[in-house]
């Protein structure tokens, strides 16, 4: 049995931002990670750092990261994180897609956010390399992309710099109990003693938190991603589409990182290894040719899959379990926690130390899903 | 199987060695020294070492320098080099271009 402050139980970005922020408090922090670190979602995502298009309830959560934390934090770790902020233009062919873009900008811009739609001649200004099918496009010049490999491995070196224990390759099974209070975590290997557990195993935060009684309603999809080789450097700007067929954005290495959806993703969901699918690769290509037929010469060098943790109302799950005293949530980001994380890593930190979050997490509670009747 | 690993920072400075500036990766120019130092930083895997580097992760993915990767993790760490396990391969095995694959399936 070892005593710690904090047990958190998930090595990827979120786990690793929130090791950060406490051991920077001088809290005694150990986290166990059933893989390797960033062995999840976290290395295999898209890099958006983005407020447009987000829902309500979790924009002031991207606003908060993107004003405070984002530009400063490649210093702030010692790691350069390719943080690039030179906004996101989201394209629409035709008028369907306008009227979608449209109720993101409302939405938006109601919530104080910078982000307009402009024409086909504003969207060619910005970026030059767009076929002329794109007739429109929102964008907001505060949003931008980073690197996730390197910012989850970042708050990891820091961390551990600063003195917290990782362990990898060991998976946690259950959350303990003792009187109804949270006293230490079951590991496939040993017993860990501590009053307070963070939650932080994507899709698998399920299954643990069942073990002490709470459910949380989440999907598992599989999505999928591709690179290419390095190109000449043509635009900065984070991409997405008004279909969602595809988006992605080039590196500072010179390569495109895409990822798409073909539709189908919700029924490949009982895969219990990240694959990727003959027909998915194909279609993503076709899909980005489509809008950049100047990048059909690009080669792909790699394709991967990923799991998202996708809640039933598609924002995630945070904050304290009043149920289970000691028990801390920080899962189900839907497919967006990337962007967010040095907010999530900060604000539950806060929680843990203070009771306190900084930003507001209310809209997150676990018990908010209930029955339509 | 993933090794359980306990990472723990090691309570002496990094030494740079003589051979240092050997380039292991050519794709990504990737030096010994910077593997060596990446494995001090904490990274204790060869995907790690690749996410932290782009050692691997150029245009061959690791075919030609994967195993000089593994050799020098493992040094580090003090393991046998077969307690290191290798990066994952993906598909596709060579670069495809992206007007090649597009041609592959859907509606046309
Ligand atoms: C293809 C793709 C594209 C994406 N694009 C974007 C984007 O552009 N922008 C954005 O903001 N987000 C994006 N996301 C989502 C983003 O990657 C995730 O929301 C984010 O990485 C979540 O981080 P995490 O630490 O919660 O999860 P993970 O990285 O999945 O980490 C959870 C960790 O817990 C570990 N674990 C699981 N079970 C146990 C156990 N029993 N014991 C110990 N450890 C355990 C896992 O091994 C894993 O390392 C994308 C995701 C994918 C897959």
């Amino acid at each position: 049995m070892k005593n710690k402050d904090v047990i958190i139980i998930g090595g990827g970005v979120i786990g690793c931002a929130i090791a950060y922020y406490l051991s920077k408090q001088h809290v005694k922090v150990l986290v166990l990670e059933k893989e390797e670190i960033g062995a999840g979602g976290s290395s295999r995502n898209g890099g958006g750092v983005r407020q447009s298009a987000r829902d309500p309830r979790e924009l002031p959560l991207a606003m908060h990261a993107i004003r405070n934390i984002w530009p400063g934090l490649s210093d702030e770790l010692g790691v350069d994180v390719e943080y690039c902020q030179k906004g996101n233009l989201r394209l629409a062919k035709t008028e369907e897609h306008i009227k979608i873009l449209e109720r993101a900008i409302n939405q938006g811009c109601s919530a104080g956010l910078d982000l307009k739609l402009i024409d086909q001649k504003e969207v060619r200004d910005i970026c030059p390399y767009v076929s002329e099918d794109v007739i429109a496009a929102s964008f907001c010049p505060t949003d931008g992309h980073g690197n996730p490999m390197l910012t989850t491995l970042a708050y990891y070196k820091r961390a551990r710099e600063l003195g917290a224990e990782f362990i990898t390759g060991e998976s946690v099974i259950s959350v303990l109990l003792q009187k109804g209070n949270v006293s230490g975590i079951q590991t496939d290997l040993n017993t860990y003693s501590s009053d307070q557990v963070v939650l932080a195993a994507g899709f698998d935060s399920r299954t643990i938190a069942n073990t002490v009684g709470i459910d949380i309603p989440m999907q598992k999809i599989l999505v999928e991603a591709l690179v290419t080789d390095q190109q000449p450097r043509m635009f900065p700007q984070m991409i997405g589409t008004a279909a969602a067929d595809f988006y992605g954005h080039q590196t500072k290495h010179g390569s495109f990182v895409f990822g798409g959806m073909t539709g189908l993703e919700p029924f490949a969901s009982e895969e219990t290894e990240p694959v990727t699918r003959s027909i998915t690769a194909s279609s993503i290509c076709r899909a980005i040719l489509g809008y950049f037929p100047a990048i059909s010469q690009a080669n792909i060098v790699r394709t991967w899959s990923g799991f998202l943790d996708v809640a039933a109302d598609k924002v995630p799950v945070l904050g304290r379990v009043e149920e289970v005293p000691g028990l801390t949530l920080a899962c189900a980001f839907s497919g967006h926690g990337y962007g967010i994380s040095p907010t999530i890593g900060e604000a539950i930190a806060a929680l843990v130390v203070d009771e306190k979050s900084g930003v507001s997490l209310d809209a997150f509670h676990y018990d908010r899903f209930k029955p339509k009747a | 199987m993933t090794q359980r690993m306990k990472r723990t920072r090691s309570q002496h400075d990094f030494v740079p060695l003589a051979d240092d500036s050997l380039i292991i990766c050519r794709c990504e120019e990737i030096t010994q020294g910077e593997i060596r130092k990446a494995v001090y930083d904490g990274m204790s895997t060869m995907n790690e070492v690749k996410r932290y580097l782009r050692a691997g992760m150029g245009l061959c993915q690791g075919q030609t320098c994967s195993h000089l990767v593994q050799n020098i993790i493992a040094g580090e760490l003090g393991v046998p080099p077969g307690e290191v396990e290798t990066h994952l391969s993906r598909s596709p095995v060579r670069p495809i271009q992206m007007i090649e694959l597009a041609q592959d399936g859907g509606e046309k």
